[in-house]
């Protein structure tokens, strides 16, 4: 037991923690907290506003596989986190955010800055606490870290009154923390195993959906030697790009709302679907009573809250995928021989993958397609580049047209969908990973909601890309509006928008307009080696749209593919 | 189709886990019918019991995602059929004519109620028993003329050997 005032506590806890990297922006209440955090043997990384310290953070976790950690004051610095926090909770995102609150006596009077967090932030974290003792803050920073980074992954808050942190008390570090409630079963059960692997093996048409849960259990190989014992044609969902590789010869590509061809029509044709680590929402399913009409449903997953949440299954495995899937692998090549059945399922998929994504038409002359510079990044970009992406038609474009070949090399804002997103988790990727070229594929809608994270990504001299498909709209409201409102715009155009290269510009960054591929590509290959950021501004027609698109309430094999 | 489901939790004694649990209701648009709390053998361990009116298949669900909660040690949804389920009411009835006195001494006495204080123109009862117990009592003493009604809510135990917690006592 050592005597310690609470900001020096929770600095040696995040030191104990492992912790390299702290996104946040400083207030009033936590002034005695970065007072301390200069003596910290972490990085702290200033940003510009308290969603972009998040997403930071969020960014970092992602690229990591660990947590990332955020710290911002009380009131309207928690109340900018909460956006952050909820991005990255509904995202399975080790995020751990820290706020400041006002001294122990006065909270409940409205004093000055004071915000119920813990009230605010309750239904989008995992867990949140608010410590009452500067000893308890080893203790509550252990737990913050532990369930964020256990089970399924998601975020933590921890509130921090202000006289909590400058009390000086006698304090300890546990390195453990018990919680009697909280119990991630890693282990899967063996008959459920069994009985998956029986109804796999006995499958003429197998099909497999890959999650975001592949990517947080590193079980990416397990799945790609399963799929190919089984000749089971693989999609992915939105978080579970990466999770098989785009290029393998089974793979269909993403599932959903705007998923590819093969996708959605091959996986509704399944007669044994295998969902691993996904949550199967609305925007992968469409219409869930032609999901999957004729298919055993098998649901993987950590989460047993997920299974029949959305699709009926006729059995599920719970516990980590790795290990159930090296089990079920080793149960069906007991039962039954690998590669084809003999009905040539994967001969059939594999000529059906060729007629895949819709192009797109009527594009008008002088802009480039949005798919072309997309496919032009992939090829321009090494393979080991790591792309984040905004929210929307920007979004959708990455998801069908950049190849993404390993886990964690493509990271999105999926059940949020958070605009704004893109940029400053790409500087938090590129805090975690300096070495690789980190790119954000945006819009102009987008980037403008968080482009002051530049000034952060200058001065803490993280480089990334940001390729601006700049549309002058917010595109996919503006393609809804077009499709499904009788082309009524609405609140969509964005004439007022800043000169993407003289902002960048403003910022000390650099910027680049392009009107061809090969300018483009020039433009990329040299952001790549620069030592500041860089945004591409590529004008699009402002009226091209993402296809294919399942209409909302329609069946995934119900895509519309061209205008 | 929507029916009562009576569910039960052992969860942390700390604040907001009430708070937490009853948000977690609340998002999936279920009303709740009761809820009772109290701590039960040792200081640190809260039991609740909640009784929603809902289908059973979003029951179902929010068992499974409040199980997930990190301040809840255990959750179940008690089967009506092994569950014994009782409720509390405290009713002020006020009267002054003595046949309606000894009307109201005589059903109270009925449902083996207790007479907790007696005032000359108002009494107070006491009655514990199933909610439909409780219902047919005040239906009963109604003509009466009930001042006030408060109702504990149910609170359940399973029969047996059933019981919330897996681990020992």
């Amino acid at each position: 037991m050592v005597e310690m005032a609470g900001t020096k506590a929770f600095v040696k806890s995040l030191e104990l923690e492992g912790v390299k990297h702290v996104f946040g922006l400083p207030g009033g209440v936590v002034i005695p907290l970065f007072d301390e955090i200069l003596n910290g043997g972490f990085r702290f990384i200033l940003a510009r506003h308290e969603q972009g310290a998040a997403h930071m953070a969020d960014g970092y976790a992602r690229a990591t596989g660990g947590v990332g950690v955020c710290l911002a004051t009380s009131g309207p610095g928690a109340t900018n986190l909460v956006t952050g926090v909820a991005t990255a909770n509904i995202d399975s995102s080790a995020v751990v955010a820290f706020t400041g609150q006002v001294t122990r006596a006065v909270i409940g009077t409205d004093a000055f800055q004071e915000v119920d967090i813990i009230g605010c932030s309750a239904s989008v974290t995992k867990y949140n606490m608010q410590v009452r003792k500067a000893s308890e803050i080893p203790r509550a920073v252990k737990t913050a870290f532990q369930i964020a980074s256990t089970g399924r992954k998601g975020a933590v808050l921890v509130d921090l009154p202000k006289d909590v942190t400058t009390d000086v008390e006698d304090v300890t570090f546990p390195e453990t923390v018990k919680l009697r409630g909280y119990h991630p079963n890693y282990q899967p059960d063996r008959r459920e195993v069994e009985w998956a692997a029986t109804l796999l093996a006995k499958a003429q048409r197998p099909v497999l959906v890959a999650g975001g849960g592949v990517i947080n259990s590193g079980s990416t190989r397990e799945l790609v030697a399963l799929s190919e014992y089984l000749m089971a044609p693989t999609a992915i969902t939105l978080m579970g790009k990466g999770a098989f590789p785009a290029d393998h010869p089974l793979s269909l590509g993403l599932c959903g709302m705007h998923g590819t061809q093969a996708a959605n029509n091959i996986v509704p044709e399944a007669d044994v679907l295998l969902i691993v680590g996904a949550r199967l929402s609305d925007r992968t399913t469409g219409a869930v009573k032609s999901f999957a009409p004729n298919a055993k449903v098998i649901h993987l997953d950590i989460d047993r809250s997920e299974i029949d949440k959305n699709v009926e299954t006729v059995t599920h495995i719970l516990g980590d995928a790795s290990l159930a899937l090296r089990g079920l692998l080793y149960n069906v090549s007991k039962l039954r021989a690998g590669g084809d059945v003999g009905n040539q399922w994967g001969k059939k998929v594999t000529e059906f993958r060729c007629q895949m994504n819709g192009n797109g038409n009527g594009h008008k002359e002088g802009y480039l397609r949005a798919p072309d510079v997309v496919r032009a990044l992939r090829k321009t970009l090494p393979r080991e580049a790591i792309v984040t992406t905004e929210v929307g038609q920007c979004q959708m474009w990455a998801a069908l047209h950049y190849d993404a070949y390993d886990p964690r090399t493509f990271f999105t804002s999926g059940g949020l969908g958070t605009m704004g997103w893109g940029f400053p988790a790409a500087i938090g990727v590129k805090a975690a990973k300096p070495d690789v070229p980190v790119v954000d594929i945006a819009g102009d809608g987008s980037f403008g909601m968080t482009e002051n994270s530049m000034a952060t990504s200058v001065e803490e001299e993280l480089p990334v890309i940001v390729v601006v498909l700049n549309n002058q709209m917010l595109g996919m409201v503006a393609q809804w509006q077009r499709l499904f409102f009788g082309h009524r715009y609405s609140a969509v155009k964005l004439k007022g928008n800043p000169d993407m290269v003289k902002l960048a510009e403003a910022y000390g960054a650099e910027g680049v307009r392009v009107d061809t591929l090969e300018a483009f590509e020039a433009a990329v290959r040299r952001a790549v080696k620069s030592d500041v950021s860089t945004v591409i501004d590529v004008p699009i027609d402002p009226e091209e749209n993402v296809y294919p698109i399942v209409p909302p309430g329609a069946g995934l094999k119900d895509a519309l593919l061209e205008a | 189709m929507n029916e009562r489901h009576v569910v039960a939790f052992l969860v942390e004694n700390r604040p907001g886990v009430l708070f937490n649990i009853s948000n977690l209701f609340r998002r999936k648009n279920f009303n709740i019918h009761s809820i009772t709390a109290g701590t039960v053998l040792d200081d640190d361990t809260v039991r609740i019991t909640i009784v929603v009116q809902a289908d059973s298949r979003g029951v179902n669900q929010v068992v499974e995602q409040l199980d997930k909660m990190v301040d809840v040690v255990e959750v179940k949804r008690l089967d009506p059929l092994r569950t014994v389920n009782r409720e509390l009411a405290l009713v002020k009835l006020t009267t002054t004519d003595p046949m309606a006195r000894e009307e109201a001494l005589k059903l109270v006495n009925d449902y083996h109620g207790l007479i907790l204080n007696i005032e000359p123109d108002n009494l107070i009862t006491e009655v514990t028993g199933e909610s439909e117990e409780i219902d047919a009592f005040l239906e009963a003493v109604k003509p009466i003329g009930v001042e006030e009604v408060s109702r504990t809510g149910v609170t359940a135990i399973e029969k047996g050997r059933l019981r919330l917690e897996k681990g020992e006592y």
